[in-house]
């Protein structure tokens, strides 16, 4: 399944789309099939501070609870009630279904972020 | 594709939830290759199960089948068990895939002093269900068969497809349906001609995912959930499995007998959760904020549209009932189980 050019990646299967000082962060449609049908999103409240590489929230679905990771560091500046409302938005659309927005501290993108092919090569060696 | 007991097996095709309300609605096709067969044939077949298992078998007319269970002498479940009475003096004991090992060794073993011969048939026999208001419907366009002839928990020899095919009207989601089991050789037409035949009628099929949902909603054991050694029979309701009054001994009665005389100290219930958030194996159920139970399985129910769960609670345990769901006590009431019934 070939992954969005334009947005970038971490191993835990969020997606990153930066804007400005913003970064909208989802999760990747690998990570939506390999769970399944998700029924329960819990997001990070607003003005939280968010840590990279830290848990921030939950994704369950029918089979599994799995944490929800920030992929940057700074304040949550918005959240997507949506998905929380209707958490199969996530199955079906998960590239279009942003789940929070960080504000970046300097603007600053973290280095360690995957390239799209980086990020497809990660998903085809898992399997 | 996840890995079960030694098997490759198809968690989902594609949304497990569609695949539910497929089988409540129109019907669903699994793939149950994995189960275990074992064939107990001879004079004594029947008298051989009698000892070995909780239910009177020998009782059992040709054609029939029971829902059963291997004990161990301590009274512990070793597996649930459906048994079909396939000739009269053939029996063919379906294991769960995991305890197959378990199962044929240990009737093996207790079928020794009997005219008897245990065999695994496992890898001679695949094993698709066919499920849903709709799967008679769609079978009988496959077969010569008159499916009105076969009564739940009911079974016999028939051509599908063409293929010679064990019938049986059994199943583990609480809906109509059929188990077909067939050589390996015959799975892919049986399966492919339910698939041509059963797609108008809105037949898909449906994995793993599905069939723990379906099952739980019906109210429906799974061994390493709601069955184990540690539990017997009486705890999760089913003592009726326990046949007392059959002739002779059988392996666990002595157990059996005091644990049904004494009462369970925790008995299975179901949950209703006011919340999204699910239930898992494991969680703590509280009873006014103190530990009263565990949950064995829980789920999103897409027949009721919110969570539900099958837990062992304390027999006597009252107040305001939650689980622990990860550190949040979230509340749950108590009731009565299946949390589904198909209209009949």
């Amino acid at each position: 399944m070939s992954v969005p050019a334009e947005l970038r990646y971490t191993p835990e299967h969020e997606w990153v789309s930066v804007e400005g000082d913003s970064a909208t962060v989802g999760i990747t449609d690998y990570a939506a099939q390999q769970l399944g049908d998700v029924v329960y999103v819990s997001l990070p409240t607003l003005g939280a501070e968010v840590t990279a590489g830290e848990p921030c929230g939950e994704v369950e679905s029918v089979k599994s609870v799995s944490d929800l990771y920030s992929p940057v560091d700074g304040e949550v500046i918005e959240v997507n009630g949506d998905v929380e409302d209707d958490p199969s938005l996530v199955n079906a659309e998960p590239y279009s279904t942003w789940m929070f927005r960080v504000r970046l501290p300097n603007g600053s993108v973290p280095a360690d972020l995957l390239s799209p092919a980086e990020y497809e090569e990660l998903t085809q060696s898992a399997g | 594709m996840t890995a079960f007991a030694g098997w490759r097996m198809p968690l989902r095709y594609a949304s497990e939830t569609t695949e539910h309300l497929a089988v409540r609605r129109a019907a669903g096709l699994f793939d149950l290759s994995h189960m275990g067969e074992l064939m107990v044939t001879g004079p004594e077949a029947g008298a051989a199960l009698d000892y070995a298992l909780t239910g009177q078998l020998s009782a059992v007319a040709p054609g029939r089948a029971r829902y059963t269970m291997l004990c161990a002498e301590d009274g512990g479940v070793l597996d649930d068990l459906v048994v079909y009475r396939t000739g009269e003096q053939q029996f063919m004991v379906v294991a769960n895939a995991a305890n197959t090992g378990t199962v044929f060794e240990q009737l093996r073993n207790r079928a020794a002093k009997y005219d008897t011969t245990v065999t695994d048939a496992t890898g001679e026999n695949a094993l698709i269900a066919v499920q849903g208001p709709a799967a008679a419907g769609i079978l009988a366009q496959l077969t010569p068969l008159d499916l009105a002839t076969i009564k739940y928990y009911a079974g016999t020899f028939a051509q599908v497809a063409g293929r010679d095919v064990w019938v049986a009207r059994t199943g583990y989601t609480g809906e109509d349906g059929f188990e077909l089991f067939c050589r390996p050789e015959d799975a892919t037409d049986v399966w492919d001609s339910l698939v041509e035949f059963g797609a108008s009628a809105g037949l898909i099929p449906a994995g793993l995912a599905a069939r723990d949902t379906l099952r739980l909603e019906a109210g429906m054991p799974l061994y390493g959930n709601e069955l184990g050694p540690d539990m017997t029979p009486f705890e999760a309701n089913l003592g009726r499995v326990v046949k007392f009054d059959k002739p002779g001994d059988f392996v666990g009665r002595d157990a059996l007998a005091a644990r049904a005389a004494a009462g369970p100290r925790q008995l299975l219930a179901g949950l209703t959760i006011g919340s999204r958030r699910i239930p898992r194996h494991g969680y703590h159920v509280l009873a006014d904020g103190r530990p009263c139970g565990s949950v064995t399985s829980g789920a999103p129910s897409p027949t009721l549209g919110a969570p539900i769960a099958m837990a062992y609670l304390d027999v006597g345990a009252e107040g305001e009932f939650a689980v622990d769901i990860r550190g949040e006590a979230v509340p749950a009431s108590v009731t009565d189980l299946p949390f589904y019934r198909r209209s009949k």
